[in-house]
């Protein structure tokens, strides 16, 4: 009980700090950041993989309502949400996670969550702006608005984890 | 039929992957034409009330200055006032000019980053906000209203990879067609310009009435830069758009009123 309240008190949480506060920020043209993907990252080891997709889905297509788009998050959110199996593996090597870890700072510690979550963002923006602009004639400046606002995504991604991640056990 | 099942069981993860993101690809795929982008509805009740929400509240931060704007507008107005009451003075006939009304409108949601950027106002359709009406601000052009709800309709930003407005040259009158490449949100691109036509940094470019969306000599912008012909008959231009995307807020619904009856003709039209 406890840990839907939490779960879902983090999905609107996050939801609102994305619609409302940084789907209007742009820094110099190019960076818009997306934070909202955090609560696949944050969803516990031991999820039914099936799962996860649905939340995704879900996640992105509350995005794509409030963002005036349809399909573009949800697109993006299920794709992240596809490769994280993968990506957990590849990160922590051969030890498979127990059941009872979560994967935040204080169970897997500060750079396993860096280097973990910057490959998740990466694969969402990629993905989101991509299909956003549903061509490869920009290339340039889609590559480069990826890279600007992955960086920008991550970097608010370790701020939020590190003030408030410990907190949560 | 074992043997599906287990299929279906052992990939169940992948399948159901591909389903979903087949789903979406679907969706956006949808929503990439300018009627269809009308289908996406989110004037609907949730979102409406949260932006609006935020808007009551954003909204007093910038008060002083949009009560500025506004003064401007209206000693505009007043001044507009004034001449025409001098033309009727001196005309007493009836003028032939289409009618066009307006609907004050405050923006509650509007982007200006992404490819495709939409704007929320906060009168739908019991306001008689309908589908296909303009939305102008102070300063000029802003989009074309594509989805309407009770309290709340969505619009096509100027912004938009389907916005295509036929403008023309206020000093020539020749006309030709206004786009947005995606990059900067002040530069508009002049598409279909005549070869012959000379144009000069700073030409004004207005609405061409010509779609009866907007009425005719609606503030676009001012011309920045000419684009060299490449051997093509039709040149381009950069446009510094009159209007700042960036803070949009108090907008007009423009509508002609006499659109039913236009609309019965061009389906009479269809049928013969």
């Amino acid at each position: 009980m406890n840990k839907y309240f939490l779960y879902t008190a983090r999905f609107a949480l996050l939801l609102l700090f994305q619609v409302l506060i940084l789907n209007n920020v742009l820094i110099g043209g190019y960076i818009n950041p997306f934070i909202y993907v955090l609560f696949i990252m944050l969803l516990p080891f031991n999820i039914r993989p099936w799962l996860l997709l649905i939340i995704g889905f879900l996640l992105g297509y509350t995005v794509d309502i409030f963002s005036s788009t349809s399909g573009l998050h949800a697109g993006a959110t299920v794709l992240m949400a596809f490769v994280r199996p993968t990506i957990v593996r590849l990160t922590t090597g051969a030890r498979d996670p127990e059941g009872s870890l979560n994967p935040g700072i204080s169970d897997m510690g500060a750079r396993w969550f860096f280097t973990y979550s910057i490959v998740m963002v990466l694969i969402h923006h990629t993905a989101l702006f991509f299909l956003e602009v549903f061509s490869f004639t920009q290339l340039p400046s889609t590559l480069l608005r990826i890279l600007l606002s992955t960086l920008f995504s991550e970097l608010l991604i370790m701020m939020i984890m590190l003030f408030f991640g410990k907190n949560r056990r | 039929m074992r043997n599906l099942v287990r299929f279906v069981q052992k990939y169940h993860f992948v399948l159901l992957f591909l389903l979903l993101e087949s789903l979406c690809v679907y969706l956006l795929s949808n929503s990439h034409s300018y009627h269809r982008a009308a289908l996406i509805n989110t004037s609907n009740a949730l979102t409406g009330e949260v932006y609006q929400t935020k808007s009551n509240i954003t909204g007093y931060f910038s008060l002083g200055f949009h009560n500025d704007l506004l003064a401007l507008e209206n000693a505009q107005l007043h001044d507009r006032i004034a001449e025409l009451e001098e033309m009727v003075d001196s005309t007493s006939h009836q003028s032939d000019h289409v009618h066009f009304r307006h609907i004050p409108a405050k923006v509650i949601s509007n982007t200006v980053h992404f490819r495709n950027n939409y704007i929320l106002i906060n009168k739908g359709r019991l306001d008689g906000v309908k589908p296909d009406m303009g939305i102008i601000s102070p300063d000029g052009v802003a989009g074309i209203v594509t989805g309407v709800s009770d309290h709340y309709a969505t619009a096509l930003s100027l912004l938009h990879r389907y916005a295509r407005i036929s403008v023309m040259f206020r000093k020539s009158g020749q006309l030709a067609n206004l786009t947005w490449t995606g990059e900067n949100y002040r530069y508009g691109l002049v598409e279909d310009i005549p070869a012959h036509l000379k144009i000069v940094e700073g030409d004004t470019v207005v609405t061409s009435g010509h779609s009866l969306i907007f009425p005719e000599g609606i503030m676009v912008g001012t011309i920045k830069e000419y684009i060299e012909p490449a051997g093509s008959s039709l040149n381009k231009a950069i446009l510094n758009m009159s209007t700042d995307f960036n803070m949009l807020r108090q907008v007009y619904v423009v509508f002609n009123s006499d659109q039913q009856e236009i609309d019965q003709l061009r389906k009479a039209n269809i049928h013969e």
